[in-house]
């Protein structure tokens, strides 16, 4: 009878385990749908990426106010994961505060470091709500935030609320258990927070507050274990992804946009006056498509992107289209990108591959407008604080349009053939080049 | 003026230390000449040995790049390294910072490897080695602010070169609130120099301008034919033309020394 508590806290253990994983290997699977791309030069560079944008958080900074909240809850989140171990090991073993026998004094500095973190990241989450839903700063209400991307940012800070509430409640009850003598809750911690909390307990008897104690230290862990589920269906992936996400990020100058390699091997070809092009047509069967329709199109990195992008719409912020009231939105591009992709990956869930939906990343959910109100200035992707670069998937898609559908604005159509019939976007003639020169 | 091609200099069996690469903004548009023959100016002052492609020069394909058209830019980029390596030129400066760009960062892995500079940093070299210098300068005091290309600033880190040479015309340099990496564009890039805005509640042009005219700017330098076109244009949008100018920083160094 005494082990029941042990295999349910175990069983449910699994469970939480169990499902993330399948999430998390059902992300991995969508990532990989998109196409090939090196970016694995450079490692010492990208670690350096990684331990300075994902784990120091320096680009977070270039918004203080946020940047500092953010920080908060981060560390908060980071160091209260230490306290999960000894939650899990008591789950399991039927201990309780097993670490603390072997920790000493120093078990109390630790519960206590623990509890101050909880009220910051308390204070952090209540003003982050604040923010969106009393000051309603404006990038959080822009319209590809309406509906369930409003919600998502909202339940992910009242679950935190929530798991904090629950971690202190547990403490406070628990000390007083400790000043009651009741033999299984010996000494240990020390509570600057939750301290302030006992006055709403000190009412209840002994049996009750055991109880509590536990009811708290249930639910809080169950909390842990939802949320860790949360992750997969909200745009809280930045968690884990933002690491990978600033390890693969561009590394070369952000105005050296790819050449296509496909186009290259065609160019090459045109200008070789020995090429042979009957010859040359046979390795040809299999010619890729000129950029990007949909999310398969795109490469990998650009998909991990999509998931790990976390909403905070600073991209749309900075965006000059955006700014002047243009339809584009470089989140709203992300958003777009994963909406699709998981779109395809339920669609492999239920028939084993990719069936024909009728339906595209272009035209579906980014539209033509979107994609040339774009000035290729790189501010999202400079002020992304993990790396992600919404302008290459534009920049692809537009290839798309103009390479396969020759869907360019006619302007643009005007400017390619003065390029390709006299060398300039404008109709003057090559043999002026040089009139600059002889004019006062 | 006396420009010398490469064609000639090379004919005479002369090699110059710099090629400059003119750009079609800098060899057509009215505007953008005039910064073309400051920066010439600028060339001779310093006794800098540099020619031209002239006729041989064309499109670096930027803007069909933006715009989609991957097979135009290569075709263009394949031609031109051509010429460039049939020349055997290895530096080159350049007065657009979207042909800096290009050249730069896209050209090497189509076989075309050059030292790339942008005018601001040569001019700041020719500085640095004494091979001329800047002395009472007529903008002495002038409040200017300067406008970041997105495809020098952002693109490329080059923030100090034209600030530097700011400082050294003795002018007060005030910053905007969006500067350096936070730069907003002049809304040019990505080919929208080529065509109409799409529908929106302002220009983006009228926005940057807004954001310089707060500084209370006796000038905007600029770095960029394109930025000076959208400035300018946004500049007689607030009926402002007789109180600020927006020049190019070539063209203050040449002004300022009266060359």
């Amino acid at each position: 009878m005494t082990f029941i508590p042990n295999i349910i806290f175990a069983i449910l253990l699994f469970l939480g385990i169990f499902f993330f994983r399948k999430n998390i290997l059902f992300v991995k699977r969508n990532i990989l749908l998109g196409k090939a791309i090196d970016r694995y030069d450079q490692p010492s560079k990208r670690w350096a990426n990684m331990f300075k944008i994902a784990l120091g958080q320096s680009k977070m900074v270039n918004r203080p106010i946020a940047g500092i909240l953010h920080i908060m809850v981060y560390i908060g989140f980071i160091i209260i994961n230490i306290e999960l171990i000894e939650i899990v090991l008591d789950g399991l073993l039927g201990t309780h505060r097993v670490f603390a026998p072997y920790m000493g004094k120093a078990y109390n500095w630790l519960i206590a470091s623990f509890e101050i973190l909880a009220a910051l990241v308390l204070v952090s989450v209540v003003l982050f709500w604040l923010r969106r839903n009393a000051y309603k700063i404006k990038r959080f209400w822009k319209p590809e935030m309406e509906g369930w991307p409003k919600k998502d940012a909202d339940y992910i800070l009242y679950f935190e609320i929530v798991l904090m509430t629950l971690f202190l409640s547990m403490n406070a009850t628990d000390s007083l258990l400790q000043e009651l003598g009741n033999p299984q809750y010996f000494q240990a911690g020390f509570f600057p927070v939750s301290q302030s909390m006992t006055p709403l307990f000190s009412s209840f008897s002994a049996p009750t507050l055991v109880v509590l104690e536990r009811s708290f230290w249930w639910l809080h862990i169950s909390g842990i274990l939802i949320f860790l589920n949360y992750l997969y269906y909200s745009k809280h992936l930045h968690i884990l992804l933002a690491f990978p996400n600033t390890y693969f990020q561009n590394l070369a100058p952000k105005g050296a946009f790819k050449n296509n390699e496909t186009v290259t091997k065609e160019v090459k070809l045109m200008l070789d006056p020995n090429a042979t092009p009957y010859a040359t047509r046979v390795e040809e069967t299999a010619v890729d498509k000129f950029g990007a329709c949909d999310v398969t199109d795109l490469n990998w990195i650009q998909l991990m992107n999509a998931y790990t992008c976390t909403e905070c719409g600073r991209c749309t912020d900075e965006c000059p289209a955006n700014q002047t009231g243009k339809l584009l939105s470089p989140r709203k591009i992300m958003m777009d990108t994963r909406d699709r992709l998981e779109e395809v990956g339920n669609n492999i869930n239920k028939y084993g591959n990719h069936q024909h939906d009728n339906k595209q990343l272009l035209g579906d959910y980014i539209t033509k407008e979107e994609l040339w109100a774009c000035t290729s200035c790189n501010a999202c992707v400079e002020t992304c604080p993990i790396g992600i670069d919404p302008l290459s998937i534009i920049m692809d898609m537009r290839q798309f349009l103009v390479m396969e559908q020759s869907a360019a604005p006619s302007d643009l159509n005007n400017m390619m053939s003065n390029i390709e019939n006299n060398g300039a976007p404008w109709p003057f003639s090559n043999q002026d080049r040089m009139l600059w020169a002889s004019e006062n | 003026m006396y420009v010398p091609t490469l064609a000639e200099l090379t004919a005479k069996g002369e090699k110059p230390e710099v090629l400059f690469w003119v750009g079609c903004a800098g060899s057509f548009d009215e505007r953008a000449k005039k910064i073309t023959k400051s920066f010439v100016k600028i060339l001779n002052k310093a006794n800098v040995s540099f020619a031209v492609l002239g006729t041989e020069e064309s499109c670096t394909g930027d803007p069909a790049k933006r715009a989609g058209n991957e097979f135009l830019y290569q075709m263009q980029a394949m031609a031109n390294i051509e010429v460039l390596n049939n020349y055997e030129v290895t530096r080159i400066v350049t007065t657009c910072p979207h042909c800096f760009n290009t050249l730069k960062n896209e050209y090497p892995s189509l076989g075309g490897k050059f030292e790339v500079m942008h005018h601001t940093t040569f001019i700041n070299a020719l500085l640095q080695e004494e091979r001329f210098s800047i002395s009472g300068s007529s903008f002495k005091g002038r409040r200017i602010t300067y406008h970041d290309p997105c495809y020098l600033g952002r693109a490329n880190q080059v923030y100090e070169a034209p600030r530097n040479l700011i400082r050294k015309l003795d002018a007060e340099l005030v910053e905007m609130k969006k500067c350096k990496s936070k730069g907003l564009c002049c809304g040019a890039g990505g080919a929208q120099m080529f065509k109409e805005p799409e529908k929106g509640n302002k220009d983006i042009n009228i926005e940057r301008t807004e954001q310089a005219l707060e500084t209370q700017p006796e000038i905007i330098a600029a770095a960029c034919p394109f930025c000076n076109t959208m400035m300018s244009d946004g500049i007689k949008n607030k009926e402002k033309e007789g109180h600020v100018q927006v020049l190019d920083i070539a063209e203050m160094i040449s002004n300022a020394e009266d060359l």
